[in-house]
Parts: structure tokens; C-alpha cells; sequence
């Protein structure tokens, strides 16, 4: 049996369908939509559910795909699938007329419905105390009281859901309606009456925009003579509906309701009253921010490096266990490291997660983009993307994947596509690196921590720009509607809080992981091909023998240099360095910068094997390297100009300030956005960014100093 | 008087919503319609978007979007 979960969001709907199917749950894939939706098992009393919870929606008024995949799903005309056989309708017990609209449209599905009375303490708080049995009388189909996030009513409910047969009675419309509606379907026999009916209500909605499409502008013609026949003293059929079913709603809970004399007020009250403050809001808020934004930065870095420590750990295991080689390789430095770099992303990605889903349960979240909506409406976004962009400073892997809270699909697209352009941790290293070598000694004792702040400021200032730009050309539209909801503040639901953080993990283990995985192998075959010298030799076997002969260890770096140099990847270093000089890089700078496409921490790592110092971690290199920088030369020769210049670090610091180095990133992009195209677009737009940055950079720079 | 212009703290009764028609549909299925009372409970830092308030319901919507309702204020 199947059965589809509907309500409002905010009504617990999603409590309820974790409490029912707790970790028998999946996202089902829809073509086209970018909503989610999750399909579960529900077992109780020998008896199994096929769960379905449809995305939250006022009414059945589609104005986009995504809204629109939950109308089909319910009117059956999904694509391999079955209608429900069942619907349960969650309700909120302390805005019950409201969250009535949405159930009466439901009634005209010709569907078995049980309406789920949801959050009943909450309305016995405000003192509406509801008749539980003469409200299911009133409305003509059964009513469970539950309290989802307590797991309350779920057997009583089950029963229900069993035994659901009657098939509720939908509301009367006035007879002008009925006509048009008549008139219509004979126009159109083969769609659904639900949906012509629609029609007259829902202008410019999805469901026309289909139905014009497949039937001509006759159609339209006579949809829009009808909607001016039903002009009722200049206002629109919606109102006729909104008046219709709300008026029919109160008749038929008056009796069943009772409400206290005056509103009581709420605890949500008095908190809003601090919370959405100008200033004291704002000064809360400001706090919260910092405290998830320095969650991931720091709580994740102990556990990253207990990631890398076991990393490192296999990865000395299977030297000693197996002969190098080729195999050997791929697997330490390919595999392990591949997918170490994939892991390495979880505790990340759990905080950041654990700490949304804490702030949306609770009811924050809404107050939350509400405050920053101004500030992101400069840049042509909301409020909902400011912490997806606040996350990107740390990494942009979660930033990207939190964009789902952005409703609106263009606005979670521009999102996504700027979010790489927040600096993001894996670029200090680098930042770091050149920063200590050319701007400390020499320079006023301010040079270092401006810098970094410019080129910080570089991604904070190019992202909105950017964002403003697409949402003027290619991600044009209608401005959104962002009339929103604000719900009660309650305590966060632990159990959704923790299926959240899973779901997550696991999506981007499952999808974003096997992208990765395969870009680090790619990127460790360009830099071990050819693994043999020119007489054949295999460089490997010579390092080996030069470790157990225990040679100097700057003999060792030195062939290790000399190998990497002559890889494919150090040919094709050289082969663009007529393209990089403009930027003032050498063909080893390119190299290096073209091995740190997969991932920007890389970077360091390939400058220090490539400069002889061997495969070292990137603190360790920094003082060495920058060094080598220093005295480094244009075609190595000693008497050459110098190939690092402050002009020149800076250039390098811009395109990595720009460009979006980071395959995970464009592996979360691709999942998120369920195309290749975009990922790509991002790939393509920055690259050629940063290559400009660096280039006037560069150019500018080095005729100024 | 419109909406937008109210200041917190103020009241008034809907008389009429015009606008987008998506946008005023929005209104009628979050509750809000001609004749209910509206109390206007605070406005974001920046200026915008403001909050509302009419029975149980707790709006938050962009100055631009409340411009197109009407209202009649209560003294």
C-alpha cells in the first residue's frame, strides 16, 4: 500500500514520515525537478507502507517543476507510478483553518485522506482545545491526533490508514464555476478534471504553462475568456476560491474548535521579540554565525587530522607489505589517497549539517534569512543563501550541498555557481607560502595580513558581482515570491537532526566520492607516467635502492624532482608555458598550478617535489620552498632573471583567489544541480576568470614595481 | 495606506491585495485575505523585509510585495 504524506511545511510532516520510517528511507529520482523527494518503509503491526513525503505546499497551485512533481504524484500521472492509495494530510492543530485549504483541494483527488492532527500540545499551549471525533464528523473524514516529534498516535494511525476506505466528499463551488469547469473538460477530455478546474484558479502556473504548451493558444484563448467570465467584481478566481473554501472550512470546525476569547501570547512571541530586533537580533545572530562558521573550522580539524594520520598510516602499510611499482603506487598514492580525500570531508560536512538541521527544527533558520535578506538582495539573491555562502569560506563542498534550503531554483543556481568564489580554507597554504616568502621580509610589518585580507576580500567582493550578472543574463526571471512563514520556535527534533546529517553524509559519499576518486587517480598517472629514466630505468626502483643504501636524502628529492619534471604532466607544464608567461609563471609554476586543479592543497606539495625537496607535507615545506623560490631562475639559469617577483606571487595568489581548483567541489555542484553543464560552466567562467585576474595582476604590477 | 508604509506596532484591516496574481494567490492559501486585522510586529535591520502578524499566522514578506495591500488603519 501506498501512502503520500501532504501538508504546509512547518506542520511536522517530515517529523512524522522520519518517526514512520526512521532509516528505511531513500530519495526517489524524479527527471527535471531538483526537490527531494523521500520514499519510505513503514512497518507497524505486521503491515508494510510504501511512504512517500510529497515536498511542503500551501495549496496544489503549481508555479514550477518542482512544485508541480507533487501535484502529478498525487493525480498518478508520474510516470511508473501509481496514485496513493492513501493520503495522510498532516495538520497543525494550532493554525488548523490554514493548513484546511491544502486538505480540501485534497479532497477532490478522489482519494481514501486521514488527516493527521499534528502538534495538538502546541495549540493546547495557546489554549484551542480541540473535539477530536465531532471535528472528523464535521469534515467527513477520519482525524488522528498525533504529536510526531514525541512519536505519538502512530499506532492509532496506522489503524486508520488500514481500515481508510471513505473517499471524502469535495467541496461545492458556486455554479459559474462548475460551468467553466464543465466546458473546459469537454474541450479537453483527456486531462483531468482536477486540473482544468485548477486552471481557472492558478494563473500563470505551472499546470498552464503545460497545457498551453501541448493544446495551442486556442486553448489559452478559452482559458482566458473563461477566467474573465468569472471576474467577480474585479477581483480573481483565486479569491472565489480562497473565499469558497475558507468559509466552508469555518462552518465545518466551528462546533469541533474552541479558541480562548484573545490570542494568548506565545513563547515564540517573546522570543521574536529579542530575536527580531533590530539590534539585539542582529547581535544574536552575528554570534551564531560565528559559532557554526568556527565549528568548521576548528572542531573538524582534529578530526581531518585523524583522517589523514590513518591515511598516512595505510598508506606506510602498504609500502612496507608491497614492491613498488606501479600497482603500489596507485594504490598509495592513487587510491588511499583518493579516497582519503574524499573522507576527509565528512566531519565537515556532519557539523555544518548537524548545526542546519538544529537551526531549521527550531524555527531560527526562517528569522536567520529574513535578516540577511536586504544585504543578499543587492546581489540579486535572499536571505537563505547567506549561510551557504557563509559556509563556502570554510568549504565550499558543504556550503554547496546547505544551498537546498534556497526555495527558489534560479536563486539556489546562482548560489551554487558563486560559491567557489568564496575563499575557502585549502587555499591558505598557498596564500601562506608566498605570502612568508616575498611580502614579510623587506616590506612594512602590515604587507602579510593585508595581503590576506585582499585576497580574501577579492572573493567577497567578484561573488556578488557575479551573482548579479547571472541573475541578470543567464538565470533571468521573474522576481521569486519570498513571502515566508516564520513557525514556532520549538525544541530541534534529535532524531530528524541526526537522519539529516546522515542523509547528507551518505549523498555526498555515494555521489560526490566516486567523481573525486577517479580525479586523483588521473592526476597521480599524470605525474608517474613515464615512471622509467631514458635509459629505461624505472625511477621508482632507483629511489628504492638509493633509501636502502641509505643515500643522501637531497640526492633522492633531487631524481624524484628530475622524474616528476618528465612526466606527463611536467610536458605539458612546458608545452603551456607560452600561455602562462603573461601571468609571469614559469613552466614549473604552471605545471604545479595544472596538478592543483583536482584539489588547490596539492599545489604545494608538486613546488616542493618539482624544486627537489621531496613528497613532504605542506608545512614542512613552506620555509624550504620559499627559499627555492627565492633564488629560482628563468630557464634554471643562475644568472637568469628571477622567476619569483612580488608581482609575480601575486599573480599566482589572484588566479588561485579565483579559480576553482577543486574537483569535490565540482563533483557537489554536478550532484546538486543533477548536470554536467553547470559544473562545467563554473569550471570554464573561473578558470578564465583567474587566468585575467592574473594576468592584469601581473601586467599592471610588474610596471608599477 | 498601504502595507509597506506601515510603521511596527500599527494596525489595520485588509481591503484590498492587488499585484502579481501569483503573489496575491500566496495570500489567500497563507490565510490572508479582505477584511482580516494585520499588526505590523517589526522590520529587519536593513529596513526591509518586514513582519507581520494577523491571528495565528506570522508573515514575513519584501516591502516590494507589501505594497500591494491595502489597508485601512485602526486607530
Amino acid at each position: 500500500m501506498t501512502v503520500a504524506l501532504v501538508g504546509n511545511p512547518n506542520a511536522g510532516k517530515t517529523t512524522l514520515f522520519n518517526a514512520l520510517s526512521g532509516l528505511r528511507q531513500r530519495v526517489g529520482n524524479y527527471p527535471g525537478v531538483t526537490v527531494e523527494i523521500h520514499k519510505g518503509i513503514w512497518r507497524c503491526a505486521n503491515t508494510e507502507f510504501h511512504l512517500i513525503d510529497l515536498p511542503g505546499a500551501y495549496s496544489m497551485a503549481a508555479r514550477s517543476p518542482d512544485e508541480q512533481v507533487a501535484v502529478d504524484l498525487l493525480l498518478g500521472n508520474t510516470a511508473g507510478e501509481a496514485a496513493p492509495d492513501v493520503i495522510i494530510a498532516v495538520v497543525d492543530a494550532s493554525h488548523l483553518e490554514r493548513h484546511l485549504y491544502l486538505v480540501t483541494q485534497l479532497f477532490e483527488l478522489g482519494r481514501p485522506i486521514i488527516i493527521a492532527l499534528n502538534m495538538i500540545d502546541v495549540a493546547k499551549q495557546q489554549d484551542i482545545h480541540i473535539d477530536v471525533d465531532r471535528l472528523a464528523q464535521r469534515l467527513g473524514v477520519p482525524v488522528v491526533s498525533t504529536q510526531a516529534n514525541k512519536r505519538l498516535g502512530i499506532d492509532a494511525l496506522a489503524k486508520a490508514v488500514c481500515g481508510a476506505s471513505r473517499i471524502p466528499k469535495p467541496i461545492e463551488f458556486p455554479a459559474p464555476i462548475e460551468q467553466e469547469t464543465r466546458a473546459l473538460s469537454e474541450y479537453l477530455p483527456k486531462e483531468s478534471s482536477v486540473l482544468i478546474r485548477r486552471l481557472l484558479f492558478d494563473i500563470d502556473g505551472q499546470n498552464e504553462r503545460q497545457l498551453v504548451q501541448k493544446h495551442g493558444s486556442s486553448f489559452s484563448d478559452r482559458l482566458r475568456d473563461a477566467r474573465e467570465r468569472l471576474k467577480d467584481h474585479g477581483r480573481l478566481a483565486s479569491a472565489l476560491e480562497a473565499r469558497t473554501r475558507y468559509s466552508w472550512i469555518r462552518q465545518a470546525i466551528e462546533p469541533a474548535v474552541k479558541h480562548p476569547p484573545t490570542p494568548v501570547p506565545t513563547a515564540t512571541d517573546r522570543i521574536d521579540r529579542v530575536l527580531t530586533h533590530k539590534v539585539w537580533g542582529t547581535v544574536v545572530f552575528i554570534i551564531i554565525m560565528a559559532l557554526v562558521f568556527q565549528s568548521i573550522f576548528t572542531a573538524a580539524i582534529p578530526l581531518m587530522n585523524s583522517i589523514k594520520a590513518g591515511q598516512e598510516w595505510l598508506t606506510t602499510i602498504v609500502r612496507q607489505h608491497l614492491e613498488p611499482g606501479p600497482l603500489t603506487s596507485l594504490l598509495a598514492d592513487g587510491v588511499i589517497a583518493g579516497v582519503g580525500s574524499v573522507i576527509v570531508f565528512l566531519p565537515q560536512i556532519l557539523i555544518l549539517f548537524g548545526f542546519l538541521a538544529i537551526l531549521e527544527d527550531c524555527g531560527y533558520m526562517a528569522r536567520a534569512a529574513v535578516l540577511m535578506d536586504k544585504v543578499m538582495s543587492k546581489a540579486g539573491l535572499s536571505g537563505r543563501s547567506f549561510i551557504p555562502m557563509l559556509s563556502s569560506v570554510a568549504c565550499a563542498v558543504p556550503g554547496i550541498m546547505a544551498t537546498r534550503v534556497i526555495e527558489h531554483r534560479r536563486d539556489r543556481l546562482t548560489t551554487i555557481l558563486v560559491a567557489p568564489l568564496m575563499s575557502c580554507s585549502a587555499r591558505l597554504p598557498v596564500y601562506t607560502l608566498l605570502i612568508a616568502a616575498f611580502l614579510t621580509v623587506g616590506h612594512p610589518w602590515w604587507m602579510p595580513g593585508l595581503t590576506l585580507l585582499a585576497m580574501y576580500m577579492i572573493g567577497f567582493i567578484v561573488a556578488p558581482v557575479v551573482a548579479w550578472s547571472l541573475k541578470r543574463t543567464l538565470l533571468r526571471g521573474p522576481t521569486p515570491i519570498f513571502v515566508m512563514e516564520m513557525p514556532h520556535y520549538q525544541w530541534p527534533n534529535w532524531r530528524s537532526v541526526i537522519l539529516r546529517m546522515l542523509d547528507r553524509a551518505k549523498a555526498f559519499l555515494v555521489r560526490a566520492g566516486t567523481v573525486i576518486l577517479a580525479s586523483m587517480i588521473i592526476v597521480w598517472a599524470l605525474l608517474y607516467f613515464p615512471a622509467t629514466d631514458e635509459n629505461g630505468v624505472s625511477y621508482e626502483l632507483q629511489i628504492s635502492q638509493m633509501q636502502a643504501n641509505d643515500s643522501a636524502q637531497h640526492e633522492i628529492d633531487a631524481l624524484n624532482g628530475a622524474w616528476r619534471r618528465q612526466s606527463v604532466l611536467g610536458r605539458v607544464g612546458r608545452w603551456i608555458e607560452p600561455a602562462v608567461e603573461p601571468l609571469g609563471w614559469d613552466w614549473k609554476i604552471g605545471m604545479a598550478a595544472l596538478a592543483s586543479f583536482p584539489a588547490r592543497e596539492v599545489f604545494v606539495g608538486v613546488m616542493g617535489q618539482i624544486y627537489n625537496l621531496g613528497q613532504k607535507e605542506a608545512d614542512e615545506l613552506t620555509e624550504p620552498l620559499g627559499q627555492a623560490f627565492q633564488s629560482a631562475r628563468w630557464n634554471d639559469a643562475t644568472d637568469g632573471r628571477p622567476v619569483f617577483t612580488v608581482p609575480v606571487a601575486l599573480s599566482l595568489m589572484v588566479f588561485f583567489a579565483l579559480c576553482c581548483q577543486c574537483v569535490s567541489t565540482l563533483a557537489v555542484i554536478r550532484r546538486e544541480t543533477g548536470s554536467w553543464g553547470w559544473p562545467v560552466f563554473t569550471f570554464v567562467y573561473m578558470t578564465a576568470l583567474a587566468y585575467f585576474g592574473a594576468l592584469l595582476v601581473y601586467q599592471i604590477g610588474s610596471r608599477m614595481i | 495606506m498601504t502595507l509597506d508604509r506601515l510603521k511596527p506596532g500599527c494596525r489595520g484591516r485588509i481591503l484590498s491585495m492587488t499585484g502579481d496574481p501569483s503573489l496575491v494567490q500566496r495570500f489567500y492559501e497563507l490565510g490572508l485575505m479582505e477584511g482580516l486585522d494585520v499588526e505590523v510586529v517589526a522590520v529587519a535591520p536593513f529596513g526591509d523585509p518586514m513582519q507581520i502578524r494577523s491571528g495565528s499566522l506570522r508573515l514575513s514578506l519584501r516591502k516590494a510585495e507589501a505594497a500591494g495591500i491595502e489597508l485601512s488603519i485602526s486607530v
